[in-house]
């Protein structure tokens, strides 16, 4: 049915750009992804295709497979095939750098895509992942004001990890000083992997005699794992649990009441933004002139580079409608075993 | 001393085997103390069987894999990819042919599950065997083969929520067989091991072979019988909790009285499970005709082709065993998740490879056994997750759990030069 979807969009970007073809510029914007294994990315590259397509441009692309080595030589070809403009998911934030210096010494701008590339001469367009963070923190603080926290972090090799942990910190750490919340546990996660944060949750379980109150877990996947170990306990349901990315199973888990709360990032937002900003950019726009441009200067090595921001969604029961809405995941997906009369979307 | 001595040997136990239960121990008393109590209580040691018993079921596989000088690296790519498979036939396929929550969909998908697993390994071990291409090599591209291909069977969509019957497979309060049942399986494990080792003594006297003494066969038989039911009585002491007993008092209209209700979790399923496939794999290992091909094919592969043993064939038939190992293993750790993801299992071959390892499997082939693999995966576990226990940081773990493969390894290698003459 996505697929169809897919296809109908596609469909339609196809005649819009027919009529767009008039003032097609033929801009070239390459893009380099650095893996195409996380479901996400290819709702990305359909909405960007969308955007270029309908905009009378080129697309084209190159995959990194998770290789540092492998987006290096992927950049160089996109640069040759003659990208006027490049956008770069990094799968190394420091890795990519050389590729990147050569591409804007042959005067192709640069957009570092979800990913931070630290080069005052490269555009950054992501979602506020610290904001991801305090949203997190704000949903599961909203369910229990005080009580056991425990805290599902993502992976310690992901940079995002310490943002969103930190974001975390900034909502709570009033309501911890003032002794209302304990942390009674705190956990990386291997790997993002679930089964990890399945295990580590129920050795936070263990220790703490299951007096757990609100789980602040980093993503969809591992509050997924958490809410597994929950439900060992008979928790499921009575802890509050945070997450993010508006995983299909979560949303599913939200309408079903054992999460509390998942933080959306619209994809598909993301990836028509940085088209837009790509052609823009191809045009000679000054990158302090685009649009909901702030200064941005939060990155590890402190350097100040323009960027944009888009706002992500909270996603809890009593909002499920906009993801619906929005086509993003379908209301029987959403309603499957729910209890008729406990969520608003599923009636 | 020399008393007791004489009398261990006369038990003619492996060994290498009591002393991994020796080390076991000693790493079990290490976290016990320095976690303040909490890691030898039946509730850390109820989820450290569960948590052990994924990577328990394949390492049975994997030590025939190594006896006969192959490698299996794609284990854990197609445990993900057949756990997408059977998350999708029972989560979205089954539900809409037969209706949501139909009883049978449990035995459909893990039949589809374990015809699948037995396929691709099949196909693996017929490209090795027949082929000629090395299992390294072939492994290594299932590795990322089916790795991607859980990737495509969903895009990458993560499948939650499972069969709530086939979620019993992972344990949990209901996937649980209560204090009852679990005394059944504990008396009859006991009467079993106290008649395959009358049995073993009849066979001996019908053939002339030198008996142990009495003593030795009464204390193999108790500390055998002791250990399961001590096994028993741990898996008996951990009650459910709160939550799930007010739930279940709801749903069977049963009035909770002040103090609540007290039930026993038991043994959990997914460790039946692999008890199972140890005993099973155990027999096969060492009883029955295949067996014995698969360790002379392992001492000796030329001497064993030339007595006329059909090596090809027999891989075949490993691999394929592999895979349905992995098949079981995937049913597992879905059902405990309650979701199928496609990074299920992701390195979940070292970890197998390791367990095997460190329970005397030796890469050079020819030498492993079952019961050291399970042992060895059970090790590993209580390692991870005591440091978790403890609050160890990641990076730290991995590095202690790598120090110790070496480690047990290089005891290993430095005993069995001194054994041998």
């Amino acid at each position: 049915m996505r697929k169809l979807a897919a296809v109908l969009m596609a469909g339609a970007a196809l005649s819009a750009s027919f009529v767009a073809r008039a003032d097609a510029k033929g801009k070239v914007i390459g893009v380099s992804w650095s893996n195409f294994q996380e479901e996400r990315y290819k709702i990305d590259e359909a909405a960007m295709k969308t955007a270029i397509a309908a905009a009378g441009d080129k697309y084209i692309s190159a995959d990194a497979q998770s290789s540092a080595q492998k987006q290096l030589t992927d950049i160089e070809s996109l640069i040759a095939q003659g990208a006027n403009v490049l956008i770069v998911l990094a799968q190394d934030a420091s890795a990519v750098a050389p590729a990147v210096r050569k591409a804007i010494d042959e005067n192709i701008p640069v957009i570092g895509y979800d990913r931070l590339i630290e080069n005052p001469n490269a555009f950054y367009v992501t979602f506020d992942n610290k904001e991801v963070g305090r949203m997190q923190a704000r949903g599961v603080f909203a369910k229990k004001p005080q009580g056991n926290y425990a805290f599902i972090k993502g992976s310690s090799a992901d940079p995002n990890a310490d943002f969103l942990f930190s974001g975390q910190m900034e909502v709570l750490k009033d309501a911890i000083a003032a002794g209302r919340i304990a942390d009674v546990g705190e956990s990386y996660t291997d790997g993002w992997l679930p089964a990890n944060a399945q295990r580590n949750m129920e050795q936070i379980l263990t220790k703490n005699n299951n007096k757990v109150d609100a789980v602040v877990a980093s993503n969809d996947g591992t509050a997924g794992g958490a809410i597994a170990a929950l439900a060992a306990q008979g928790l499921a349901g009575a802890v509050a649990v945070s997450g993010q990315d508006g995983d299909h199973a979560a949303l599913n888990r939200i309408a079903r009441g054992t999460q509390s709360v998942s933080v959306w990032k619209d994809a598909r937002a993301l990836g028509k933004t940085a088209v837009e900003i790509a052609a823009l950019l191809a045009e000679g726009k000054a990158m302090s002139e685009i649009p909901g441009v702030v200064k941005f200067a939060g990155g590890p090595k402190k350097i100040e580079m323009n960027a944009l921001f888009l706002e992500p969604i909270p996603i809890t029961s009593d909002n499920l409608d906009v993801v619906v809405d929005s086509g993003w995941i379908k209301k029987e997906e959403v309603c499957q075993g729910v209890k008729p009369g406990t969520v608003k979307v599923c009636g | 001393m020399i008393v007791l001595a004489r009398l261990l040997k006369s038990t003619e136990l492996d060994t290498r085997l009591i002393g991994m239960v020796g080390a076991l121990f000693l790493i079990w008393i290490v976290f016990h103390v320095l976690s303040g109590g909490l890691f030898l209580t039946p509730r850390n040691l109820w989820n450290l069987s569960v948590q052990s018993s994924s990577v328990a079921i394949m390492a049975t596989g994997m030590v025939l894999v190594i006896v006969t000088r192959n490698i299996d690296l794609s284990i854990g790519s197609m445990l993900g990819f057949i756990g997408m498979v059977m998350g999708v036939i029972q989560a979205a396929l089954l539900p809409k042919l037969l209706g949501f929550e139909h009883p049978a969909t449990w035995v459909l998908t893990l039949l589809v599950g374990l015809g699948l697993g037995a396929a691709l390994g099949a196909l693996q071990g017929f490209v090795i065997a027949y082929l000629g291409i090395p299992a390294f090599i072939v492994t290594l591209g299932g590795l990322l083969v089916w790795r991607g291909a859980a990737w495509w069977v969903t895009s990458g969509q993560t499948v939650a929520p499972l069969d709530a019957t086939f979620r019993l497979m992972g344990g949990g309060p209901e996937g649980s067989i209560g204090a009852t049942w679990s005394w059944v399986v504990g008396v009859v494990a006991c009467v079993a091991v106290v008649l395959s080792l009358a049995r073993s003594r009849t066979q001996r006297q019908r053939f002339n072979v030198p008996l142990r003494p009495m003593a030795a066969e009464i204390l193999v038989g108790g500390l055998g019988c002791a250990a399961v039911l001590a096994a028993v009585a741990i898996a008996n002491a951990y009650p459910w909790p709160i939550g799930s007993v007010r739930r279940y008092a709801e749903a069977h209209h049963i009035a909770l009285a002040g103090g609540g209700l007290s039930i026993a979790h038991g043994i959990a399923v997914p460790v039946l499970i692999a008890i199972g496939v140890g005993v099973a794999m155990s027999f096969l290992a060492t009883r029955t005709r295949f067996g014995r091909y698969v360790y002379a094919i392992g001492g000796n592969p030329e001497a064993a082709e030339l007595a006329g043993v059909d090596t090809r064939w027999v891989i075949v038939k490993i691999f394929m065993l592999m895979g349905v190992l992995a098949a079981i293993a995937g049913a597992v750790s879905i059902a405990r998740l309650d979701a199928a993801t496609n990074s299920e299992g992701t390195l979940a071959e070292l970890l197998v490879i390791a367990a095997a390892v460190i329970g005397g499997t030796s890469l050079a082939g020819g030498v492993g056994t079952v019961p050291g693999a399970m042992l060895g995966a059970v090790l590993m576990q209580s390692l991870q997750s005591g440091m978790v226990l403890l609050g160890v940081d990641t990076p730290l773990q991995n590095i202690v759990v790598g120090a110790v493969l070496v480690f047990a390894v290089g005891i290993d290698t430095v005993y069995r030069r001194r054994a041998a003459p």
